[in-house]
């Protein structure tokens, strides 16, 4: 059974004020995470859906405070656990659609084992993962995002540990819509929003965000205004991948290996770059362009890096509950109780 | 030859095999019939952690024991009438405690050299004259077995497996049970595997022309119908009757049944029970771990469903954190821990009552939550309602205590009817105006006000409160009001709950008091007890928290309490502290129940002479 929630459109028109809650913010002073905010009241009213039919769930951490400056329904919970109630919360009641706020540590750390199977599943969850590389909330240790090396407040001599890359973790697990934006590109991020919310199944975005206490400028190669054009490339679906200051440069696959290119050089052209299909069910070439961000002297993507369908669970769960219905009907105290190996005393 | 038969009024029965011999469908096979026949009856299966422990190996044996009867019974029965022995080690395991003078049925096939070492047995004990005392029927199972089964297209293997239906087909004849219940039992279980149908109800028809042919069976049993109180019965085990109770449940409140859960034992079966009925809306989640188990309750119960998890000890251990988030939150869900032997994995298929101070006292900070026990397997039924009505009408997390005894162990329910159960008011806040969320009525209890509601949009959390408001607040004073409003909200559950009954003299030298499963074995102890002129009175906790009101003044009345529990004295803990008043702790940690002459053993010392007058 198909979820046609996303058909709905309000009676109401709202505005980004409607989405915002009577709560004063309480992040520090320049947090990547004022301008996530702001890009997801700005978008909830474009996401065709009641206010009161929206359900943002949290965990803990600095991000997971989310939930308390959305006005729509909010649970705030505990350490980790964000998708295991969003899980709950929707299965319960397919009509609402629900987000989940989280970090790097509460998503990929503690909470790693309820993303990874509510990705398999395809629960029909929004999932915005704050991206900071670091705990912020206890005071700068490194993160299971943090760069190998990292000297931070639990690794002075730097850490050993490598990286989890989210997108490749995203999808490998089997999330149906997987995306990357930035917090200092507001557009982008608005657009990654906008489209997660249209999503039917489980959409992860990741969102590279800047903490200015404990981890500042983690981001600022791709977010600076002089460094981003050669460090970001943007994927846009039928499109080739370009990128540099003056579109200069590309990509093209070469076998399975990608290869950066000077468009300029004489021998390559625009014809001969790697062109986008965020659609290719195949997951081999996400899963290329998912190593960008690890790959020295490539651009990291951001954009959409794969989306399709597939069956969600919560869809299948109610069409199950329909069909057995259906067959046997609706269930009464009387089948319960009295139709199985029963005997009368008189 | 002619055959005799005698009446008599109580049997209880062990079959016991390899856990591969299939004893524990055989058991419930013949509890199925028995129930149908009318006789009370209560069963307890007994058997490894391991699934296909070695063949014939001490560690492997599987047991399941009935006690059936013409009157009212509470218990499976201390020591077996007769065992039904499907190998040396069943033998060797079991024999201590059948009943002198008792009745042993062996497949003498199976007593080889191998499987006599299998079992320790430097000598054949069917020779050795080890049995004297015994009645002894030695019977050829697998010879018969096979020769029954000739010209059917099955290999010897699978051939082998049908022993166990010869043996039940041998049980229904003395015990002049019908064969046919089993026999349509066969037919849905096998439609599919025609020549395995076939084998099953040949060897049990064979199992039962033998018993009445052969010479070496002289007496046949009847047990006559018991005397129950009129109405419509079946058999359920502990966690059949959750399943039903909390789909009951569903159906008095109108709200949907969602259980999030993940498999452990013994609590499984009510995770694969609820599955099952899909058209009576339940969702059962089967979760990736425990901890999403109750957070996915946790969600549905903030999206409106009668929530609910199940679990034994191990996974009550990882719910914690989460429990004190429904605490804290205010969301009415309901924890079901089927107790097993602890600590760690423990003894994962035996029964104990050692998670009672975990459910208690096991989360962070100061987290009331209500504690309710089962006290049978056909109470888990009424506990499971009791649970689901508390939880929703008082917005609060409810532990349910059964235990693995409880969970395995079967009994017939006197099936009510719908309307003799009590209702479940639910009220969502449907009014936004002047809604708060932690705003309170007169039992402490907060509107529950579900997504979806248009203009109580709202927020909720595992930080402290603002009283009445919600908003996060670190005011000392307010985390003091919310303590308290919480504490007060659980013990205010008092007033909708039913006085400690005393069954006996109201007062006096002794009071047995329990909780769980140990009111089975009690009652009956207390009973025997009577007979032989002691005077006790029983008193049995189905409310741990909050207790019932009447509690103290129940205690003050008598001189001496004695608290029977598997665990080393959890609740007497609890009573001493609470009431300070002096108790006489029984304890048991085997992971076997009680049984009733240990108890009545127990009742005899506690008086001494003086009968209790």
């Amino acid at each position: 059974m198909e979820n046609k929630i996303d058909e709905l459109v309000p009676e109401v028109k709202y505005t980004a004020k409607d989405f915002a809650s009577d709560v004063d913010v309480k992040w520090c002073p320049g947090c990547g995470d004022y301008s996530i905010l702001a890009q997801v009241q700005r978008t909830s009213p474009d996401f065709g859906e009641r206010k009161e039919n929206i359900v943002w769930v949290s965990g803990i951490g600095c991000s997971s405070r989310f939930p308390y400056y959305m006005n729509t329904f909010g649970f705030h919970s505990i350490h980790g656990r964000a998708a295991a109630i969003a899980t709950g919360v929707k299965l319960a009641n397919p009509k609402l659609q629900v987000w989940v706020a989280t970090g790097d540590g509460d998503m990929l750390s503690i909470g790693g084992n309820h993303f990874i199977h509510a990705c398999r599943k395809n629960i029909n969850l929004k999932i915005l993962m704050f991206n900071n590389r670091i705990y912020g909330l206890t005071k700068g240790q490194y993160s299971p995002t943090s760069e190998k090396g990292k000297i931070t407040k639990s690794s002075p001599f730097g850490t050993v540990d490598w990286p989890f890359n989210a997108i490749k973790l995203a999808d490998s697990a089997g999330a149906t819509f997987i995306a990357r934006s930035l917090d200092r590109d507001p557009k982008h991020l608005q657009e990654m929003i906008t489209r997660a919310s249209k999503h039917n199944g489980m959409a992860f975005i990741e969102v590279y965000q800047n903490c200015p206490i404990f981890n500042d400028g983690a981001f600022a190669a791709l977010t600076e205004k002089e460094t981003k054009p050669l460090n970001v490339v943007v994927l846009e679906h039928g499109k080739p991948l370009v990128f540099g200051a003056n579109k200069d440069k590309g990509i093209k696959l070469d076998g399975l290996n990608p290869v950066v290119i000077d468009l300029n050089d004489g021998k390559h052209s625009i014809n001969d770059c790697w062109v986008h299909d965020e659609f290719d069910d195949n997951p081999t070439r996400g899963f290329i362009l998912a190593r960008f961000s690890d790959l020295p002297g490539f651009p990291t993507p951001i954009g959409v890096f794969r989306q399709f369908k597939k069956a969600t669970y919560d869809g299948d769960y109610h069409g199950q509950i329909a069909h057995v219905k259906e067959q046997k009907g609706s269930g009464t105290y009387e089948k319960l109780m009295f139709t199985s190996n029963t005997w009368e005393v008189n | 030859m002619a055959k005799t038969v005698q009446v008599v009024d109580d049997v209880t029965v062990r079959f016991a095999g390899d856990s591969g011999d299939g004893m524990q469908l055989t058991g419930s096979q013949f509890t199925d019939t028995t129930a149908i026949v009318g006789n009370d009856l209560s069963t307890l299966p007994d058997f490894p952690a391991e699934i296909r422990a070695p063949a014939g190996s001490l560690s492997g044996v599987s047991g399941f024991q009935l006690h059936f009867s013409s009157s009212d019974i509470q218990t499976p029965g201390d020591a077996p009438d007769v065992l039904v022995a499907m190998n040396p080690a069943a033998l060797k395991v079991n024999l201590k405690d059948i009943k002198k003078n008792g009745t042993i049925i062996v497949n003498t096939n199976a007593f080889d050299a191998k499987n006599l070492r299998l079992a320790n047995y430097d000598t054949n004990p069917l020779e050795d004259g080890s049995l004297a005392g015994y009645n002894v029927i030695q019977v050829e199972l697998t010879k018969l077995t096979m020769a029954a089964l000739e010209g059917i297209n099955l290999s010897v293997k699978d051939k082998d497996k049908c022993k166990n239906f010869f043996a039940l087909g041998i049980m229904y004849w003395m015990y002049n049970r019908p064969i046919e219940i089993t026999l349509k039992w066969l037919e849905t279980k096998f439609k599919k595997k025609p020549e395995v149908l076939e084998a099953n109800q040949k060897a049990l028809q064979a199992g039962y022309n033998y018993g009445d042919t052969t010479e070496i069976f002289t007496t046949r049993y009847d047990v006559k119908p018991a005397k129950l109180p009129k109405g419509v019965y079946r058999n359920v085990s502990g966690n059949e009757a959750v399943a039903l109770g909390f789909i009951t449940a569903s159906l008095k409140s109108g709200l949907p049944l969602f259980l999030g859960s993940y498999p452990i034992t013994p609590a499984s079966e009510i995770l694969q029970e609820l599955s099952k009925y899909k058209n009576f809306g339940v969702i059962t989640f089967q979760a990736e771990d425990e901890i999403s188990g109750i957070c996915s309750a946790i969600g549905a119960s903030y999206s409106g469903s009668l929530a609910i998890t199940s679990t034994s000890g191990p996974g009550l251990s990882l719910k914690m954190e989460a429990a004190g988030l429904a605490v804290m939150t205010e969301l009415p869900v309901v924890i079901i821990d089927v107790q097993r032997g602890g600590p760690s994995t423990g003894l994962p298929t035996k029964t104990e009552q050692a998670d009672l101070m975990q459910a208690m006292f096991g989360r962070h900070g100061e987290a009331p939550v209500v504690v309710l026990a089962a006290q049978s397997p056909a109470d888990c039924f009424f506990m499971s309602i009791e649970a689901a009505k508390i939880a929703l009408e008082h917005m609060v997390p409810v532990i349910l205590l059964t235990d693995g005894y409880l969970a395995f162990g079967s009994e017939p329910l006197n099936i009510p009817q719908i309307d003799e159960l009590p209702e479940i008011k639910v009220n969502f806040r449907r009014d936004p105006e002047g809604f708060h969320p932690y705003q309170r009525d007169e039992n402490f209890v907060r509107p529950w006000a579900i997504p979806g509601t248009p203009g109580l949009e709202h927020r909720i959390g595992g930080l402290e409160k603002k009283d009445v408001f919600g908003n996060i607040s670190y005011e000392p004073a307010n985390h003091e009001i919310m303590i308290n409003n919480r504490k007060n909200k659980v013990e205010k559950v008092a007033d909708f709950i039913s006085d400690l009954v005393v069954e006996g003299e109201q007062e006096g030298e002794l009071l047995i008091l329990t909780w769980g499963s140990t009111y089975g074995a009690t009652k009956e102890a207390i009973r025997n007890a009577k007979v032989k002129g002691y005077k006790v009175s029983h008193a049995h906790l189905k409310y741990i928290n909050p207790f019932p009101k009447n509690i103290e003044t129940v205690l003050s009345k008598f001189k001496k309490v004695i608290i029977p529990e598997l665990n080393l004295g959890q609740m007497a803990m609890i009573i001493k502290s609470r009431f300070l008043k002096d108790v006489i702790q029984f304890n048991k940690v085997q992971g076997q129940p009680f049984k009733v002459a240990e108890i009545e053993n127990k009742i005899i010392e506690v008086l001494g002479g003086s009968n209790g007058k």
